[in-house]
């Protein structure tokens, strides 16, 4: 089974990267760019067939070590 | 005092932290390798050293915080044992979740490697008392991700409670304008857990323990330490 874990920023949060890669996309001359949020995508291939039992097992991962709760929001999505 | 420096793969700072440990106290600290279930017995002090432990990967800290020998070192910690994080120790102390807060990318994006002053909130702690209330110390510091969060309510509670270990500044004691390198929330490099057993601190006060490179402005902290131990 495959899925995808999404971590991002939680709003509020301070993202100097973000602010980066918005100026230089406008300095590149895509002008309608009226804000970006960096984050991370983790492509995860899990043993077994039981969405419900791979579910609790990325939510455990994401808790555990993929996400800083503190800061970070996370999304899982079974493939 | 018996000090153990944990080594994760990525540390670069543990032969500072030693040395500066071995000067104060004029006993050599244990190097404990992070893969180890127990501390070397009799530990009173754990030095988590600066560095990249495991190339930074994720976030900054967050693989070192999850080995084993982090089990062992949250109960000495429990148990009222003292525990120093310095630069990649502190991250790997928030990631820990034995300190509050995070520490994020510098708010200019640059890694940041310059002397810088530092207000010492309080002295009266094992890691400060050899300071002054007050007093500004020049040391060095050097880190790309050392911007210090945390939510309203944490900060709060850090404030009221004066957990807060020291203030970037200028050489005058001022804050704020230049003298945050990296833009932490109220200026903090540094914060004490509840009991003010543990630290976390961005600068590097054993990189200051000896005139001829650059002052001694660190020693205070590791004289503080060895005093500690001996009083108790």
């Amino acid at each position: 089974m495959k899925a995808r874990v999404t971590v991002t920023l939680k709003l509020g949060v301070l993202d100097p990267q973000g602010k980066a890669i918005e100026g230089a996309l406008k300095s590149l001359g895509v002008s309608d760019v009226a804000g970006v949020r960096q984050g991370k995508v983790f492509d995860i291939e899990l043993a077994g067939s039981d969405r419900a039992r791979a579910e609790s097992q990325l939510k455990e991962a994401c808790e555990k070590l993929l996400a800083n709760t503190v800061v970070e929001n996370y999304r899982v999505e079974l493939l | 005092m018996k000090a153990a420096v944990v080594l994760f793969p990525g540390s670069n700072r543990e032969g500072d932290a030693a040395r500066a440990i071995e000067q104060a106290t004029g006993v050599k600290p244990v190097i404990a390798w992070h893969g180890d279930h127990d501390l070397p017995a009799g530990t009173d002090l754990v030095v988590l050293p600066g560095g990249f432990s495991y190339g930074d990967y994720l976030r900054c800290g967050a693989i070192a915080a999850r080995s084993k020998l982090m089990d062992a070192i949250r109960l000495h910690a429990e148990k009222g044992g003292l525990v120093l994080g310095i630069c990649n120790g502190f991250q790997i102390l928030v990631e820990s979740g034995l300190l509050p807060g995070v520490l994020m990318r510098n708010a200019d994006l640059r890694f940041v490697c310059r002397m810088q002053h530092l207000r010492v909130e309080r002295n009266d702690t094992p890691f400060a008392k050899a300071y002054a209330k007050d007093q500004v110390i020049k040391v060095a510091i050097a880190h790309g991700e050392g911007n210090y969060v945390a939510d309203a309510e944490t900060i709060a509670r850090l404030e009221g409670e004066g957990r807060v270990a020291f203030r970037y500044c200028d050489a005058e004691g001022q804050l704020g304008g230049a003298a945050n390198p990296n833009g932490s929330i109220n200026h903090i490099a540094g914060v004490y857990s509840e009991n003010f057993n543990v630290l976390g601190l961005m600068p590097h006060p054993e990189n200051l323990i000896d005139g001829l490179v650059g002052g001694t402005d660190g020693k205070g902290m590791f004289s503080s330490l060895a005093a500690f131990r001996r009083a108790a």
